[in-house]
């Protein structure tokens, strides 16, 4: 689809200018936000499995980047492969139980293991408990490239983002993601015709994992720290919200939700606790009034206009 | 029979606490087209059911080729050559009409390339990108049966593929049914339309309360169709 194309384009010009307009550290933190988002969406919009632990992922690989840049003392490409790699071990250890069911029972499983997780967190002597993990060094990438400049970073952290962007999309529309698609439609039927669901259900969960961990991860190597709040409940609550707000089931979608929930987080922070309330009223008006999400919604909108005899 | 394809003995089934099959016992040989008749509820869905492993509990024996399925989960009998084509049809609502013929995995070889399924089709053909929910209760069902053709499954397992349709589809399926009769499959009809079933099956068993009750060549049909009545109540 050309139209497809254009707006890629677009919003590829717009992330390489982006900097000259608003603060690259608010920017890199938005991107790692969109793509735990996009991980997340992978799953419940791709397969339908509604988790309540992916903070769990997200958390996580930011204290392993954390501990292996710093207590280790190894360049930040090892740090970004060590979250990955946990995270993706954490998801196949923790996904393994969770998608022998679904639903709320799945929801329920995944939340108990990020509570879980959450309060390994709390305890390890190497998370820092409460202080979290701090003061992490943004060491050269590659040995070569400065992160410590905030500009050079953002583009880094784009372009993780636009990998894992990519790799999102191919896995999507490939053969696979056509099986787990079927699952989702119908489990039982996928089943009938060969295709054993749990593998496909198993596999895009440890994908899901591992690309929440790179998110998190990333988001460790720009803010120099990891912190208990990335394991929290909250967070694995924040996620499902900004996938909803964006739109479930387009690949976009959680981008522009990440976006709008991290803006509306940066610029309501004047008013203190109370942007969880203004987040909950965003989220029942969305539900309740746009259920396809912002993406949702204008697509919608953009296929009635060009047909409008439909 | 020359060689037996499916042989099923003893069969039972349960749906939760519910006991659907009592112990059924058939067999179908290879290229032979089957029908299973009998009331609602005589338990001939949950005979393909139980044949293909989607039910909840199943007991008795369900020979392939020789080889004993019972236990095996739903995927692994896929993978031995057997094909449902389900009364609801399951087309997946996310996938248009050729990723829909393309989804299922090529189990052995001998299947229909997607080509001759057009050809066979020709109506999915025409509508071959849009949404499998799209289209009509026809066309769905002719989706149903095209998909499950790539595959190369030796037996299909048809249930009800009439069901709802209007007269003429009634006909065309019929003759798809046969044609894939004449190409070597082994199918295995459920069907509540009798008529339909007369002409094109080369037998038919009569199921009643969970158990296989009778057998009739096609060729016995005229002089039992009282019994079949009676079995049936049309």
């Amino acid at each position: 689809m050309t139209s497809q194309r254009v707006g890629y384009a677009i919003l590829i010009v717009l992330a390489l200018v982006a900097p000259a307009f608003a603060y690259p550290v608010f920017l890199m933190k938005a991107l790692c936000f969109a793509l735990f988002a996009c991980a997340f969406n992978l799953l419940l919009g791709y397969v339908g499995l509604m988790s309540f632990g992916h903070a769990m992922f997200f958390g996580m690989a930011g204290y392993f980047y954390g501990h292996v840049v710093k207590a280790w003392n190894m360049p930040p490409e090892i740090g970004l492969l060590a979250g990955v790699a946990g995270a993706a071990v954490l998801g196949l250890v923790t996904g393994a139980l969770a998608i022998r069911r679904q639903g709320i029972y799945f929801a329920m499983i995944t939340l108990a293991f990020a509570q879980m997780v959450y309060f390994f967190c709390v305890q390890a002597p190497f998370t820092g408990g409460e202080d979290g993990l701090q003061g992490i060094p943004r060491k050269p990438l590659f040995g070569v490239i400065p992160t410590k400049d905030d500009l050079v970073l953002y583009y880094v952290v784009l372009a993780i983002f636009l990998f894992g962007y990519a790799a999102i999309y191919r896995f999507i529309y490939s053969p696979f993601g056509q099986v787990l698609k079927a699952i989702r439609d119908n489990e039982q039927r996928a089943l009938s015709l060969g295709y054993e669901a749990d593998r496909y259900k198993l596999l895009a969960f440890v994908l899901s994992a591992a690309l929440a961990g790179l998110a998190g991860a990333t988001k460790a190597m720009v803010q120099q720290f990891a912190t208990l709040t990335d394991v929290a409940a909250s967070t694995s609550g924040e996620v499902v919200l900004m996938a909803l707000v964006g739109g479930l089931g387009t690949i976009i979608g959680p981008v522009v939700g990440a976006f709008i929930i991290v803006t509306m987080q940066n610029y309501l922070a004047g008013f203190g606790q109370f942007v969880l309330v203004i987040q909950g009223a965003i989220f029942v008006v969305i539900v309740l009034a746009f259920r396809k999400g912002v993406v949702g919604e204008v697509m919608d909108w953009w296929k009635r206009r060009r047909s409008p005899s439909t | 029979m020359a060689d037996t394809l499916l042989k099923v003995t003893g069969l039972q089934a349960w749906y939760g606490e519910s006991h659907i099959l009592h112990g059924v016992d058939f067999e179908i040989g290879r290229g032979e087209l089957v029908t299973l008749l009998g009331r609602n509820g005589a338990g001939k869905t949950t005979t393909l059911k139980s044949i293909m492993g989607i039910v909840g509990k199943r007991t008795g024996s369900i020979t392939f080729e020789g080889e004993e399925t019972v236990g095996q989960p739903s995927d692994k009998i896929a993978r031995r050559g057997i094909a449902y084509c389900p009364e609801e049809r399951g087309i997946f609502s996310s996938l248009n009409v050729d990723e829909n013929l393309g989804l299922p995995p090529i189990v052995k070889p001998g299947g229909l390339s997607v080509e001759e399924i057009y050809k066979l089709f020709p109506n999915l053909l025409e509508r071959r990108r849009s949404q499998g929910t799209k289209l009509s209760g026809g066309e769905q069902q002719m989706l149903a049966i095209g998909r499950i053709l790539r595959t190369g499954a030796d037996l299909l397992l048809l249930d009800e593929p009439t069901e709802g349709l209007a007269p003429v589809i009634v006909q065309r399926i019929g003759e798809i049914i046969r044609q894939l009769k004449a190409r070597g499959f082994t199918i295995l009809l459920v069907e509540q339309n009798f008529h339909f079933a007369a002409t094109i099956a080369d037998r038919h068993y009569v199921m009643e309360d969970g158990r296989v009750v009778d057998a009739i060549a096609a060729a016995d049909v005229q002089q039992s169709i009282g019994k079949l009545q009676t079995y049936l109540g049309v």
